[in-house]
């Protein structure tokens, strides 16, 4: 419950933020943040750095768009409250069958053969139009107006956004104290110890990736409505990659990373090209990259916390 | 008959790319355990100065040199200057990479730009060749590349199988502690080989450049394969990633030939399938 807190400051930023910092930075950042949050907890607790996460985030956004209303002419138009319960099972399932495929894998294994999956999966959304609409995609899809509040509003959307967040985080934080939560921790740290006393360690390792299914499935719906338009490149190597990126910025090791990465991400991406050209972007995202892998392997939360702690033993050394 | 035999050529043109591309890739998997995320982009750097060469100099061979010892260099480079500061740390290593091949990516497109090269190819290979039995015409540069692609595999299995680098390669892969404690200097075996897998990949780079034709995007195409390739084959196993290249290569084309939505999803469905039943790789060892 206590890091659910550190998304507290983001509540007060509807007080005086203006419509573009409320939903373009604080509202995307925190977007991003879910979808990557899905990725944190597989790599703090399951032990596996996957790159499925843009894909299972894709599912549901498709789901969403295809069941929605959108500008094209593919799919059927369901009421809301069918769409999204159904967009989050999709993505919950997506992250089942991942999770079954790479069910064997740890490490390096995992990342290649969950890179490879999301891979096939851009390709399938790009070759396929009956479901998928093909290269073009989805466009003009909108978020419904509930209960006489429009969702496309900066301030409701943003609201919205946040509780998501919250909610999220606030499952992951519960989750992990949980029977399942302590057993996946349990595979984690030794697999073979488990099956040894008796605990078949496939349900365990699938549930896991199911939430994390679950989390990046939110976090897709809220992308497909913040972006108004999917297709192929949502799920591509762009995403899966900015996603990762993130996740490491952030710090693998803690849920709340997932947000410090996203907030640090928007942030460079958004005023970078103040600094830079443009079309480098992804020279400099390379380097910062780059810079805390080599410097700081737990990310900015890592970082973070080794200054106040730091910061902490001289205050109580002055104090002596 | 003569459509089927066509497209099982095109397979073998394409795999003969796969193997030349994902060998380099195994090589440095099997003895170091490292993820090379970026070989793609190494790939892709090969194919770019290959082009150059052959441009300035009109000598195609020499263009497939140059690009292979760009890549070389590039690759002895990544591994002296940053993979190898984290030796035995395989995820961070796999990360690194990652920010390696995003920024080689982007300076490439910066210098080369996002047209589409292709190496002129020597007035004996650009035309067709008339195929005995078939009497239909094949590009002669794609029976030259796949026979190169046998040349290469021959040569590498020489190498690893008859040379002293080849067994003190191998004594690695089983066993790198003691090969250190033999007084072998592990750091600089890791910086040729890497070199070596880096000189491959530059050399399918040109060759995919001549065969068919390179731009941006071309090193995630083949990263990925490479991905698919081993996983299938079997991580760090040369002839493993001569098989899955062969699979790969042939269920593309059929796939491409006879049901051209779901050419991805065959290629996919191997993976799949040889991870439900063999998932260290058809010619893999077990991790355990």
């Amino acid at each position: 419950m206590k890091s659910a807190l550190f998304i507290l400051p983001f509540a007060l930023v509807p007080f005086f933020a203006n419509d573009f910092w409320l939903v373009q930075i604080f509202g995307r950042a925190l977007i991003l943040g879910v979808i990557a949050l899905s990725l944190t907890f597989l790599a703090a607790y399951l032990g596996v750095v996957s790159f499925a996460q843009a894909t299972m985030a894709g599912v549901s956004g498709y789901t969403v768009a295809y069941f929605g209303p959108n500008s094209v002419d593919v799919g059927r138009e369901l009421p809301f409250y069918v769409v999204l319960p159904l967009a989050i099972i999709m993505a919950t399932l997506s992250g089942v069958i991942i999770g079954l495929i790479a069910r064997r894998s740890q490490g390096i294994y995992a990342i290649m053969i969950t890179l490879a999956v999301g891979v096939a999966f851009f390709y399938f959304t790009r070759q396929n139009y009956t479901y998928f609409n093909g290269w073009t995609g989805f466009s003009g899809i909108r978020a419904p107006e509930i209960a006489g509040t429009n969702l496309r509003d900066p301030l409701p959307f943003y609201l919205l956004i946040i509780s998501v967040a919250m909610l999220c985080l606030m499952l992951v934080n519960g989750f992990i104290k949980s029977p399942l939560g302590l057993t996946i921790q349990a595979v984690r740290d030794a697999p073979k110890r488990v099956l040894a006393i008796g605990i078949p360690t496939t349900p365990v390792i699938v549930s896991a990736y199911a939430i994390a299914g679950f989390i990046a499935g939110s976090g897709g719906i809220l992308n497909v409505w913040y972006q108004e338009r999917i297709s192929s490149f949502s799920v591509g190597l762009g995403p899966i990659v900015d996603i990762l990126v993130i996740a490491v910025i952030g710090g693998l090791k803690h849920p709340i990373g997932a947000f410090i990465g996203a907030l640090a991400f928007v942030l460079l991406d958004t005023f970078a090209v103040d600094f830079i050209d443009r079309e480098r972007f992804n020279t400099l995202i390379g380097l910062v990259l780059l810079a805390i892998i080599m410097g700081a392997p737990d990310g900015l939360h890592g970082l973070a916390k080794s200054w106040l702690a730091r910061f902490k033993k001289r205050v109580a050394e002055n104090q002596v | 008959m003569t459509f089927f035999l066509i497209v099982t050529l095109n397979g073998l043109t394409l795999a003969a790319l796969y193997f030349l591309a994902a060998s380099g890739f195994t090589l440095i998997f099997g003895l170091m355990r490292t993820v090379n995320m970026a070989h793609g982009a190494l790939l892709l750097l090969g194919g770019y100065v290959g082009f150059e060469v052959a441009r300035a100099t009109g000598v195609w061979p020499l263009g497939i040199l140059g690009g292979g010892l760009a890549a070389a260099f590039g690759g002895a480079l990544i591994q002296f200057g940053i993979l190898g500061r984290f030796q035995g740390d395989e995820l961070r290593q796999t990360l690194a990479s990652i920010a390696i091949s995003i920024i080689m990516a982007d300076l490439m497109l910066w210098y080369w730009g996002g047209i589409t090269y292709q190496v002129a190819l020597p007035d004996a290979l650009a035309g067709g060749f008339k195929l005995p039995l078939l009497g239909v015409g094949y590009a002669s540069i794609r029976l030259v590349l796949i026979a190169f692609a046998v040349v290469v595999g021959i040569t590498l299995w020489l190498i690893i199988a008859k040379t002293r680098l080849g067994a003190i390669i191998r004594a690695g892969v089983d066993d790198r502690e003691m090969l250190r404690a033999l007084g072998f200097d592990v750091a600089k075996i890791f910086i040729i080989v890497f070199a070596l897998g880096g000189l491959l990949a530059g050399m399918a780079g040109v060759v995919a450049a001549s065969a068919l034709s390179i731009a941006p995007g071309t090193d995630l195409q083949f990263l990925l394969s490479s991905l698919v390739v081993v996983i299938v084959g079997g991580m760090g196993s040369v002839g493993g990633a001569a098989l899955g290249a062969l699979l790969i290569g042939l269920a593309e084309q059929y796939g491409l030939a006879y049901a051209p939505t779901y050419g991805v999803v065959f290629t996919f469905a191997i993976m799949v399938f040889v991870l439900a039943v063999r998932p260290q790789g058809l010619l893999g060892r077990s991790e355990t």
